[in-house]
Parts: C-alpha cells; structure tokens; sequence
C-alpha cells in the first residue's frame, strides 16, 4: 500500500529531511510557518525604525556608517524573509497589508524607545543576542527556505551582536556620563529583552507543535535561561549590572537564577500598548502610503517598455 | 591650511553631507529594495568622506605639526560657515523625485570630475578617486534609470519630476563656478577646472531628461545665486542637518566613542 501523503510527510519530518514549497504539507503547517516567517519578516522592517532614528545622530563616521550597514542588513532579512514567506503562497503585498492592518504580530521589543546613543549598543548587545539565541536552533528549522534564510541572517546578527557589545564597551570605558548612560541602556532593555522569549512553556500554546514539527528546537525557557548565562558573564566585562536582585547562581541547577518577568507589561505591549506601537506602525504606514506614487511609476513605466519591446 | 586641503574638504564634505541627507531615508523608502540601494549609496558616500577628511587631516597636521586632528574633528567640530559643500547636497529630501533628481545631479559631476581626478599630480587624490569612481557609476546608472521610471512613469510622477527640477535648478551653476581653492589645485594640476566638464555634464543629463520626457536644461538659462556653498555661504539646511549630526560629540567633548 502506499504512504499517504501525510504519512511521508511525518517521514521526512522524523528523518531530518527538509520539507520543501513544492512538496505536501498539513496546513496547519503551512499556517503556521506563515505566522512566523511573516511576523520575523515585519520585526526586521519595524526594527530598522528605533535604530534608524540615530543614524543622522551617530557620533563618529565610523559608527555612522556601521549603524547604516547594520540597519541595511535588517532590511535585506526582512526582504529574504518575505521571499521564502511567499514560497508558502502568500504574497509579500498581501503580508504586509496584514501587518499594516494591526492582523500581524511583528517582535514586541521594537515597541520601545531609542532614547540616547548607549540604546544601539544594548541594542545589538541584548536584544540581537536574545534574538541570536532563538534563531540559531531555527537554521535547522523543518522547513528548508526558511532554514536557508536563517543561516545566512544569523552569520550577520552575530556580527551586529559584536559591534553592539563594542559600542558598550567602549562607553563602559569612557567618561563617568558616558558609563551612566551605557548602565542607563542595559536597565531599559534588559527586562523587554527576556521578553523576547515569548510566555513561560507552561503559557505557550503553539510551541508543543512547532516543536513537534521541528520549526522550534528548544522551548522558550530552555532559550531564556541560556541566554541569562551567557549575560551574566558579558555584563561582568562591562563591568556594568543586570537590573535583577534575584539573579545569582545556583549551584545545583548550574545556571543563574532570576527573578521574575513582569508578564503584564509584556501582555500590555502584545495587545498593542506599549510605549511606541502606535509609533511604529504609523511610520510604516506613512512610508507605504507615501511610496505608492513611485510604486505606481515604476510598474507603468515597466510596463510601457515591454509593450515596447514587444513591439519591435 | 592650503588650499589644495580646502579642496580635499570639498569633497570630503561633499560626500558627508549627500550621505546624511540619503542615511534620512533609511527605513522610510518606497519600495525595500529600493531603500536598501539608497542605504548603500549613502554608505558608499560616506565611506568616500572618510577617505578626504583622513587625507584632509594628514595635510593639515603635515603643514602645523602643532595639530593632530582626526576625521571626526573635521566632521563634528566645524561649524556650517566652515562647510564647503555644493548646496545642492544640503537641500532637504523632498519627496523620492526630489532626492533621486539631487542624486542624479550629483552623481553625474562626481562621476566625470573623478575621471579626471584619476590622472591628478596629487596621487593621494587619484587614489581615492579610483578607489570611489566604481561606486560613482553605480550611483549614476541608478540615479539614472529612476529619473526615468519617474518622468517617463505616471502623470503624477512627471509632474513630480518636473517640480525637484524646478526646485533644484537654482542650485546647478554653484557647480561650475570656480572657487579660489578650484584655481589654485587647478594650477597644480590636482583638479580640472569645473568649465572642462561643465559642457559633458549638461551633455550627459540632458540625454537622460530627455529619455526621461522632461524638457532639458539650458546651460546658458544659469540662475545667479547669492549662496556659495563653496566659500562657506550656505543654506539654513545645512545648520539644522549639522545641529543633529553633531550633537553627541559637541555635548561630550573629549571622549571617545
């Protein structure tokens, strides 16, 4: 008898073997993968606006033109991101439309403000990182065009996680006003970073089947916690503290304990709450709404040299 | 400083200031591919900056041995009288005609006046100009084919072109009006005199306006303007854009970053 297409499916899951578009998926799947790849898609857009806004203010050339190479790379994510999303049947139009219509999640930690020049170091140093650690696993993620895009979008967030981390160091070693604000940065985006793990695995509904489908590797604790120890040790070079009076380490457990996650405000900043939702998506809209007249010219004028080139 | 040095400035501060403006449409443009290629013309510029003002500074601490400055010193720590840049490339965006139309402008003089460079007695200088000329062509062709999408693309991108054209031809004639530092690095056969090229470059972007349907330029139609961006005359552009892009080494003077 031969394998339903369901059971070759489970097969090539169990095997290791990557699913590719053309091949048969349940459609839970689908949607799923979708729901990721798009709101990881829109997170590259949206968070190239809080760092956007200090490149006219950068202090030196070198950082200036490193944070413009920085936010370019977010924009060439965003752009492999919503090509492999498009390999699922959605189109990136159609994608955005969502995310401009409040119906697409993108990461909440970009709903929070840039406030002074120590933000792009602990930017690239904590929330790259945090985002490091949840996209590392997903370059073995079951679906191959999404498993692709993350190798190569993880090669250059490792690279920014260095820059931000440099940028911190070298404030930790400046003046007293410049340490203040690097300790000022890291008290800000320390907690939105934890964050960015997502809700305690007892809270994560999805998760049990994305890891079931092997799109999700590790839970959201397991990431958490690996990411926590790992800073514990960095903030020691900064010589810089973690704001968390419960964090310390445990022997018995191996790793550091820390305190809890205040789960309303991250609930408040889902629901769309936070400090610049409302912000963030106005200016995507805007520059959308803004570029439709040079989107409507570039497709007429294609389409007037094809018609002439058809005609000779 | 010599005024071979004013010249490296020049170009130095050129290349900054159209840097900045494009750096402004980061994130924002119309189309994300399209805002990845304005985020990389904008590093190239950038890139090319650093190059003048290092060269810059290396002159200047030459001639005073008094001075160590830096790039940085001369991009944060001078004042908008002391800028030299065309006022072309301190003009505010616009919309997306406007800023390609500011570009393609500037593209098209860089771009013949680094050929000439090539050959220039200051080998420092050729240096540069080779290492950037690859860029500039790329800048040009894209800067290019966009003054054609718009003016040959819907009525509303025509009539948009046709505004920045109106808006920016005030600011052409600053770029073949020689100043005291373009005599002097000419004697010295550092530089063309802006008149050797003043003739190609109409030449150049008329056949791109035209293909574009827009009505061409006439080299003789030169609106005189008061501003010489050049000897430190400039716009209040240029004060708002460097009283943002100064702001952290000014308030923090004397630490680094």
């Amino acid at each position: 008898m031969h394998a339903t297409e369901q059971e070759l499916f489970d097969s090539k899951i169990s095997q290791e073997i990557r699913i590719e578009p053309k091949d048969w998926m349940p459609e839970e799947y689908r949607k799923m993968l979708i729901r990721q790849m798009s709101q990881h898609a829109h997170s590259e857009i949206v968070g190239m606006l809080p760092e956007g806004n200090w490149i006219t203010r950068a202090p030196s050339l070198r950082r200036k033109a490193t944070l413009i190479a920085k936010v370019q790379d977010e924009a060439g994510h965003g752009l492999y991101l919503y090509s492999a999303t498009e390999t699922l049947g959605i189109t990136r139009d159609e994608t955005i439309e969502q995310l401009h219509a409040g119906k697409a999640k993108y990461s909440s930690i970009f709903n929070y403000p840039t406030l002074t020049w120590a933000d792009i170091g602990a930017i690239g140093w904590l929330v790259d990182g945090a985002a490091i650690m949840n996209q590392v696993p997903l370059c073995r993620a079951s679906y191959g065009p999404y498993a692709r895009a993350m190798i190569r979008i993880c090669k250059e967030e490792s690279f920014h996680q260095r820059q931000g981390f440099e940028i911190l160091l070298t404030l930790s070693r400046g003046s007293e006003a410049q340490r203040e604000m690097c300790q000022d940065a890291i008290n800000r985006w320390w907690w939105p970073s934890l964050m960015m793990f997502g809700p305690n695995d007892d809270a994560s509904p999805n998760s049990q089947r994305s890891m079931q489908w092997k799109i999700k590797r590790f839970s959201n604790d397991e990431l958490r916690q690996k990411f926590v120890d790992v800073c514990v040790d960095q903030a020691k070079v900064l010589h810089m503290d973690l704001p968390d009076k419960d964090l310390k380490w445990n022997p018995d457990s191996g790793h550091y304990d820390f305190g809890e996650i205040n789960w309303d405000e991250f609930y408040e900043v889902l629901k769309g709450n936070g400090p610049c939702n409302h912000e963030r998506l106005e200016a995507r809209k805007k520059a959308h709404e803004e570029g439709r007249w040079v989107r409507e010219a570039a497709a007429a004028y294609a389409r007037k040299k094809n018609h002439n080139h058809a005609l000779i | 400083m010599d005024l071979v040095s004013t010249f490296v400035i020049y170009w130095a501060d050129n290349t900054l200031i159209l840097g900045h403006r494009n750096s402004e449409w980061t994130g924002q443009g119309p189309i994300l591919e399209q805002d990845i290629a304005l985020s990389n013309i904008a590093l190239d510029l950038i890139g090319q900056a650093r190059n003048f003002y290092q060269l810059a500074a290396v002159r200047i601490n030459r001639i005073d041995k008094n001075q160590t400055l830096t790039e940085d010193d001369l991009a944060y720590f001078r004042d908008p009288s002391e800028f030299r840049n065309l006022i072309l490339v301190e003009q505010e965006n616009g919309d997306w005609a406007r800023t390609i139309l500011r570009q393609f402008y500037f593209s098209s003089y860089q771009f013949l006046l680094y050929e000439e460079l090539l050959s220039s007695a200051d080998r420092d200088i050729a240096a540069i100009a080779e290492k950037s000329i690859k860029e500039t062509r790329y800048h040009l062709r894209w800067s290019a084919e966009w003054v054609m999408r718009l003016g040959d693309g819907t009525e509303e991108s025509h009539a948009r072109m046709l505004d920045a054209i109106q808006m920016l031809h005030p600011f052409i004639g600053e770029i073949f009006t020689a100043a005291d530092f373009e005599y002097e690095a000419a004697e010295k056969g550092v530089c063309p005199l802006p008149e050797k090229i003043k003739s190609r470059w109409y030449k150049e972007v008329n056949s791109t306006l035209a293909s574009a349907t827009i009505p061409v330029l006439s080299a003789d139609k030169i609106s005189p303007n008061a501003l010489s961006g050049k000897n430190g005359v400039h716009t209040e552009q240029l004060e708002d854009l460097l009283s943002v892009m100064q702001i952290l080494p000014r308030a923090y003077p004397g630490v680094s970053w």
